[in-house]
């Protein structure tokens, strides 16, 4: 079983920023400014919501030319319950595999059996049940929905928030009130008791999906998420490399206030936002 | 003791866990000033190209490079490579620069390549090793000593106060080389 190596690598990435790119430009770029890990997808959550369409696996030979570029672990997505493309990117030897809704999920019903793979996956979660259902598939490390391309960390804190408050209600039960919690989460039993021994996630809980400031991943930082992921909100901007710089000095030091004062001076514009209420498609609710 | 933790970014809480429950203060480390009072310190896993930009915005650099020349010093994988004279591919320049070492980063290939063993280490026997792209030392100088080997490839080593491990003893149970490494001489 690779559960402990594959937890371990999630864990080497904690404190860290992971950020989307498109081309070994961008992955250089996000590398050079510290970046723990690039994400390689053909267009970043902002495109993929305006252009429309089915959003589906990278073509491998970006992804090829990506880990080709970086030394920093690489990782990909795959759509939700998509278990060839996840075969394939297993196939490609890259680091890690996001099962993720900002694509076009290929199964309405299942997400992918993770145990059958070897590599480390990443799923997105809204609140602790759906952390620990994707954790009982074999996730190696889970993050929040958000809600990507957006530029809008709402969702994000609310789903940080809700696994947070969740993991407290669980901490505090007596051991009989655990199966009936289980049951209302929807989570597998034995990994409501682990998280009720370990006061916290088995595995390592990423914030994600709408983070465009170093203020935002600082305040995901400071609500208790291990480290963050920037997708649209660093090859959107105005000046992406030192945005991603500040980005990555602000998940650090976030609970510094003047370094982060400092940090955050002259980024230029930062992406433009979307309220939540004027979507016409909220990936958050794609699978469950 | 009072052990630093360096904690720009990587397997932080893990080397902190295993300090405390030696007994030790264990303080996290992002700031030159945290720096002062140390006995110790160690430099976890984790990104070390992400470490070596956050060491320069921070102004640690210089700081943590005296420090580490004059006090105890456990490197663990990018810790590791944070403390080597020499990083293969050399395109990169040394980051701390004091360990007579060259370390070859990634050496086994990618996370599918990831992989666990059991050996002894420091005279300390059957230690779990946890490898997550890992790194190897080669090209030993005349003051470095071999800790450990697995599979014939040198994955741990020392000079004198500075101790260099290519996998990740903070993410097992096993305090041995923890205490080993903390253990007044």
């Amino acid at each position: 079983m690779r559960t402990g190596l594959n937890r371990g690598l999630a864990e080497m990435l904690k404190g860290g920023v992971i950020m989307d790119v498109v081309n070994a430009e961008h992955a250089l770029i996000a590398e050079a400014a510290g970046a723990v890990a690039v994400m390689a997808l053909e267009r970043v959550p902002a495109d993929i919501r305006k252009q429309g369409g089915v959003a589906r696996m990278s073509d491998p030979e970006l992804i090829i030319a990506i880990k080709e570029a970086v030394s920093i672990p690489v990782m990909a997505k795959v759509r939700i319950g998509h278990f060839v493309e996840a075969q394939i990117l297993q196939a490609l030897r890259i680091d890690f595999i996001d099962e993720s809704e900002v694509l076009t999920p290929a199964d309405d019903q299942y997400h992918i059996d993770k145990h059958r793979f070897a590599i480390p996956f990443v799923c997105g979660a809204r609140n602790l049940g759906e952390a620990l259902r994707r954790i009982g598939e074999g996730a190696a490390m889970v993050r929040t929905k958000g809600e990507a391309g957006t530029g809008n960390v709402v969702e994000a804190v609310r789903h940080m928030r809700a696994v947070q408050s969740e993991i407290r209600r669980v901490m505090m039960a007596p051991d009989e009130e655990l199966m009936t919690i289980a049951k209302e989460l929807g989570a597998p039993f034995p990994l409501v008791q682990e998280v009720k021994k370990l006061g916290a996630l088995p595995v390592v809980n990423f914030a994600a999906g709408g983070i465009a400031t170093p203020a935002d991943a600082a305040l995901m930082m400071q609500l208790g998420c291990d480290g963050v992921f920037v997708g649209s909100g660093i090859f959107k901007s105005a000046d992406p490399a030192r945005r991603a710089a500040a980005i990555v000095q602000a998940t650090t030091h976030f609970k510094d206030a003047e370094r982060l004062a400092h940090i955050s001076r002259g980024l230029g514009e930062a992406m433009p936002g979307l309220e939540i209420a004027g979507l016409t498609a909220t990936y958050a609710q794609r699978g469950h | 003791m009072r052990v630093g933790v360096l904690a720009l970014q990587g397997a932080v809480k893990e080397h902190l866990r295993a300090v405390r429950r030696l007994g030790h203060t264990g303080v996290e480390v992002r700031l030159p000033e945290q720096l002062e009072g140390l006995d110790a310190i160690i430099l976890p896993g984790g990104e070390s190209t992400a470490m070596r930009r956050l060491l320069d915005k921070a102004g640690l650099l210089l700081p943590l490079q005296e420090f580490v020349l004059s006090k105890p010093t456990l490197g663990t994988c990018a810790g590791a490579i944070l403390l080597a004279k020499r990083i293969e591919p050399s395109l990169e320049a040394p980051v701390l620069g004091v360990l007579d070492v060259t370390v070859e980063r990634n050496a086994y290939g990618s996370q599918l390549d990831s992989f666990t063993c059991r050996g002894d280490v420091a005279g300390l026997q059957d230690f779990p090793l946890v490898f997550i792209r890992a790194p190897r030392f080669a090209g030993l100088g005349p003051n470095v000593s071999v800790l450990a080997s697995c599979n014939g490839q040198i994955v741990g080593v020392r000079a004198g106060h500075t101790w260099a491990l290519a996998f990740h003893p903070e993410l097992t149970e096993d305090l041995r080389l923890h205490e080993m490494f903390l253990r007044p001489e």
